[in-house]
Order: C-alpha cells, then structure tokens, then sequence
C-alpha cells in the first residue's frame, strides 16, 4: 500500500471525527505554542545580551572602589575611593592579559556652548578608554599624551551632546564650558546608542583625567590625590577571563597592602557576568514555558494515545475487513500510526502558528525582545511528529496484532 | 473434472475456551475443482462458518492439511496468507461489512489497495466491476445510502476486483429477502458461469437449490455430499 492512499485514509478516519480529533490536537498545540515562545524568547535574551556586550566592547572588566574596613564598620561599594590612576597604569603594564585599562572620573552638570546648554555627564580618563569600548573618534582626533599629562583643556564629546549643543554645525575646535572652565572640543565620538539600562551612551563628554582632576572636580572627595571612580580593563582577545580577574586581585591586593586575612577594598567585575545576570531572568520565563511545553506534550501525547486506542477498538471490524481483503500486519501498522502521527503534525502545525502569534504579540505587548528561530520552529515539528510515533505505537501494534477472524467476527 | 482447486485432509479445529474444548470441525476431507459452485449446508453449529473460516485462510486449523490451486497454505505465515486471501480469494459476508462513509467506489478499490495496483487503475477497475453488476449509478453512493440488495451487490463487486478463482460467500442472502436473495444468486450463478469457483453457506434449501454440489455438515463432520441439478436463478427471478 502506498504513502498517499495511507495518508488519505488517515485523514478521512479523523474528519470523521472532527471535534474528537481537535480535542486530541489540544495538547501538542498548546505544547508546540510553548515550545516556540520559549525559544523565541531565550534567543530574544541571549541575541539582547550579546548586543549589549558588543556595544560596550567585549572583555569588559571593571574595577570599583570598595569599603575600606575600619574598626569594624564597612561602606558599601564606592563608599571610600580605594583606587588609583596608578592602579591603572599598573594594571596595564603588569598584567599580559590586559589590553588597556583605563581610569576613569565621573562628574555631572551643565555644559554651556554658545548661547546653547545641556545636562550631561563627563568622564576624566586616559586615550585608553576609547580602546577599551571599542569606540572611535568620528570627527577630529583622540587626546596626545600632552594633553593628559598637562590637563590640556581639550573634550571629546558625544553625539546627543554634539546635537544638543551645536545642532547640525561641526564642532570641532568650538568651546564647550563644563562647570565654567572652557574645553576646546578637538573631536566627536562615534554613535553607541543606549546601554543595558537604557541610558544614552552617547549624552557624554571625555576629558583627560588630569583635567577634570585639576580643573573641573576641584571640591570632589573622588578627585583627591590620584584616587578614581573606577577602572575599566579590556582584556585581550582570547584571553581567560578568569585568569585575567585573578590577576589583578592579586596584583591589587598588593599595590593595596592587604594582609592575607583582610577582605578586598575593591570589586573586580565581569561585565558579560552582570549582563548574565540579567539573561537568567527571562531564562526563569524560558523554564516556565519549558514546563509547560512538556506537560503539555506529555498530557497530549497520552491523549493521542488513549483516542487511538479507543480508535481501534471501535474500528476492529474495519481492521478485520481489511485484513480479509489481503491487508498485512504491518499495512494495519502504518495505516493506525500515520493516522497518530498525522494527528500530532496538524496539532504541532497549529501550535507552531499559535507560537509565533504568540511570540510577536509578547514582544508588541510586553516589550520583551523575541527572536523566532528556523531551527526551533524544525525541532517543535520533530518534536510533535515524534510524539505521535512513539504514542501512536502502542495502539497501532495492537491493532496489527488482531487475527483476522477474531476482529471480523468482533461485535 | 480438472485438477482440484480446493483440497483439504482431517481439516480439524477446536476452540479453547478455559478448560472447555469444543469441536467446530472434526476431521473433513474432501476437494472441490475449479468452476465448481458448491453450497455449504447443515443446522446452525454445526462447523459451516467454521469451514468457510479455514478455506478462506482467515484462521488457522488445529490439525489437518489445506491445499488451494496447488499450494499447501496450512504452512503459511500470516503475511503469505494475507497475500493468498488478496490474490485468489473473495469474501462475501452476511452483513456485507463495507467501510462506513465511504463510496461505493473506494468500497469496492479497497483490495486493490493491499494488491500493489498502481493508484491511477484502481478507480477504473472498481468502477468497472460496479458497471458489470449494475450499479453504475451508485459509484459515489455510501453504504447507507444504499439498499441492503445494492450493498451486497457491491461487496460483491469488492470481492471479484482482484480476480479471484475463488469467492467464499458466508450466508450472502442471509439478511435479504427471497427476491433480492434469487438476485443476488442470479449474479452469483453468472459469475460461476464465468470461471469462477464458489462456495456458498446457506441453511435454506431454495438457495442451496442453485448450486451444483450440495455439502452437508453436522457436528463439524460432513454427513452428505451429493451433486445437484442447479435450478437456474435468472430464470425464477
Ligand atoms: N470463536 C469461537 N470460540 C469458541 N467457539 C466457537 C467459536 N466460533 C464457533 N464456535 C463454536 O464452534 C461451533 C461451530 O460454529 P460455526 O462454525 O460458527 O457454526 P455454523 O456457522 O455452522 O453455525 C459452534 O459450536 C460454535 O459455538
Ligand atoms: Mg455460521
């Protein structure tokens, strides 16, 4: 017997039945719709992590200041300044994993230029810094080695800050004043976009560290002697991170005089681990949804199950008939297990439509970020197929197992 | 008369049940030539069905050896003897057992199907058939909507489509009336006339009556079997 007139009798056996039929689908649609929102989603979190570590640079480590003990009483992180430019510059001499570290002040406040003004925020750093993000100077140049160490009163800005301040003009070689004190601006850095926060990277304007140092921190407590903010360290391409995270506690712990016993004055951080982090949430959204894919494959899967069953019994003397008229074992076999399986890929075809539905409509509503795959759209249809074979089998095995006689003479 | 189509020797079956055997067939020996058209008779229990059942390679026998056209099917496995009941052999039943919605003429393809006829013959074969015993017009017709005559007439149609040289009729007029039975004999005996060997089981003597051989059966054993002066259906019709 062939494949297309096998296929036709399925059919026909479950039109027969319709709403039987559609009950029985309920489960692997439900499954299948599960299965593909779960991917979509777990790919939309892992592709939205990825896109931000490649926005902020890869092999991102930061450095924070840490509590400093002191009679027992600890701050929290950045509470005392611990860290130093020199750490920096240490780090980037000492250690062979690290490509660049760069200190880094922040400050905030009014920039005027012109008759023009905006709120933003500045960073007092080293030419490490663009290295470290992967961020290029558009327009101009990046800082000399001059100009960081004699506080040159030169700035890199932003694109939000170039169009706010300047509008479509080209800013280069225009005063920008932050805090009063008068920054030649000498280039315009490259669009970035908004981080993992949603802030806008590129409402921003660089100056070297010593600058801000000197001239525009003066009162701030961070600004005292060679004290910064934070380091952020860009380790080299194929390096261990951890290897890499090791090495500079060690090497802090002891620019730092830590005794064996005494705690980090310092936080050491892996940026892709914080972005992680952030995945493991929609990750706990992806194991929901992976429960109930399977309780619903599983409940459906019985279910397709116990309607064959029913299916064969109702049908034994059909099966004998055929049987009479010079069916063989294994045509009665394929005749109740295509029948299962047809079942199951209707349900999956209809789960996969309700599943991208459903994936589009999370996104639209809930904001969340999917990604529809191919590949899971493929393995929820194998997936359901599967499911028909290996609970379409019993019945179907049955079914081939009846003598003829017996099922014809079968009341 | 030719070579024997059908010879069986101490054909032999009992039913177990729990601790209790019973006897359906008790050792039957006898053959029946090609074009043959002989009616199976004897009181309800004693073995016809069960004879018919063995002849028709849908069970196996408890004892004793089954030869048709030649081939000893006693020895066959399930899979041969569904290609034996495919190739050589038609059933008609007592209750017709066509498929439920569906036409009269996929009832009728239906052997074909199990027979490795490619799929664009099958309808016209079928319908052929259906033409040859005059229910061309009810091709697309389902079971239902058809009468008990007609029905039988199609499973009729069913069981000559993979040109059989036996057909095994169990009861045919069984749930007819007496008009529709000498119908349905009538066809039976153009068919006979045709070529083909029929076995008929019937408990009434009207319709035994069109045979040509007459077997008797009493408690799985044959009492009587006598040759018989056919009466000819179309003409009582
Ligand atoms: N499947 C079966 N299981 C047990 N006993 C059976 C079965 N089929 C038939 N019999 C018994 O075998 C005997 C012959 O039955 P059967 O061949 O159907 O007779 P008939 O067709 O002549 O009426 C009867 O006693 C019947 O009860
Ligand atoms: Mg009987």
């Amino acid at each position: 017997m062939n494949f297309a007139a096998t296929l036709r009798i399925a059919l026909l056996a479950l039109r027969i039945n319709k709403l039987r039929s559609a009950l029985t689908m309920l489960g692997i649609i439900i499954g299948v719709a599960a299965v593909i929102v779960m991917i979509a989603v777990g790919n939309g979190a892992q592709a939205r992590v990825e896109d931000q570590i490649k926005s902020l640079g890869s092999n991102i480590i930061m450095v924070l200041s840490g509590s400093m003990t002191s009679g027992g009483a600890r701050g929290g992180s950045g509470s005392q300044p611990t860290i130093t430019e020199d750490d920096a510059y240490a780090l980037n001499r000492e250690i062979d994993e690290i490509q660049a570290a760069a200190p880094s002040l922040r400050g905030s406040g009014q920039v005027v230029a012109g008759n023009a003004n905006w709120s933003t925020v500045f960073y007092g750093t080293s030419p490490e810094y663009l290295q470290v993000r992967d961020w290029a100077v558009i327009e101009g140049r990046g800082f000399e080695q001059a100009e960081i160490n004699g506080a040159g009163k030169v700035a890199l800005i932003g694109q939000t800050v170039a169009l706010n301040l300047f509008g479509e003009a080209n800013p280069v070689d225009q005063v920008v004043r932050v805090n009063k004190v008068p920054l030649t601006i000498v280039g315009v850095l490259d669009r970035k976009g908004q981080n993992m926060m949603g802030q806008d990277q590129d409402d921003i304007i660089l100056m070297p560290i010593s600058t801000a140092r000197k001239r525009v921190l003066g009162s701030s407590r961070y600004a005292a002697g060679r004290n910064v903010g934070s380091i952020m360290v860009k380790t080299k391409d194929g390096a261990n991170m951890a290897e890499a995270e090791a090495r500079m506690r060690e090497l802090l712990r002891q620019r730092h005089r830590l005794q064996s016993g005494q705690d980090d004055d310092f936080y050491v951080r892996n940026l892709s681990e914080i972005l992680q982090a952030q995945e493991a949430s929609s990750k706990v959204m992806s194991l929901l949804l992976a429960a109930v894919a399977s309780v619903s494959l599983l409940v459906g899967g019985i279910g397709i199950m116990n309607i064959m069953l029913v299916s064969v019994t109702e049908r034994t003397r059909e099966i004998g008939l055929r049987m009479a008229v010079g069916a063989r074992a294994r045509d009665i076999l394929t005749q109740f297990l295509v029948e299962a399986v047809t079942l199951s890929l209707i349900g999956g075809a209809i789960g996969i439509l309700l599943g991208v539905g459903g994936a589009t409509a999370i996104a639209e509503f809930a904001g969340w970020r999917t990604e529809l795959s191919g590949g899971s759209i493929v393995l929820a249809a194998g997936f359901a197929g599967a499911i028909g074979i290996f609970f379409g089998y019993y019945p179907a095995r049955k079914a081939s197992r009846l003598l003829p006689i017996e099922a014809l003479r079968y009341e | 008369m030719s070579e024997a189509l059908i010879r069986v020797e101490g054909l032999t079956k009992d039913y177990v049940m729990g601790s209790n055997v019973v006897a359906a067939l008790r050792g039957v020996t006898l053959s029946i030539a090609a074009g043959e058209f002989v009616a199976v008779m004897g009181p309800s229990g004693s073995g016809k069905s069960t004879f018919m059942n063995l002849l028709g390679c849908l069970d196996h026998p408890s004892a004793g050896r089954y030869w048709l056209g030649g081939q000893e099917v006693s020895a066959l496995s399930g899979d041969e003897l569904a290609a034996v009941r495919n190739r050589k052999l038609g059933f008609v039943f007592q209750h017709f057992n066509l498929l439920a919605r569906t036409s009269a003429l996929d009832n009728v393809a239906l052997p074909l199907l199990y027979g490795n006829v490619p799929a664009a013959e099958r309808h016209p074969r079928a319908a052929r058939r259906l033409t040859q015993i005059g229910l061309a017009e009810r091709m697309d017709h389902h079971p239902a909507q058809l009468s008990g005559g007609q029905q039988q007439r199609v499973a009729i149609a069913r069981a000559l489509v993979n040109d059989p040289q036996l057909v095994l009729a169990d009861e045919p007029t069984g749930a007819l009336d007496s008009r529709t039975s000498v119908e349905i004999m009538a066809l039976l005996q153009q068919l006979n006339r045709e070529g083909i060997t029929i076995v008929l089981v019937t408990h009434e003597h009207d319709v035994a009556d069109f045979a040509g051989r007459i077997i008797s059966f009493r408690d799985g054993q044959v009492i009587e079997d006598r040759p018989n002066a056919a009466k000819d259906a179309a003409a009582a019709l």
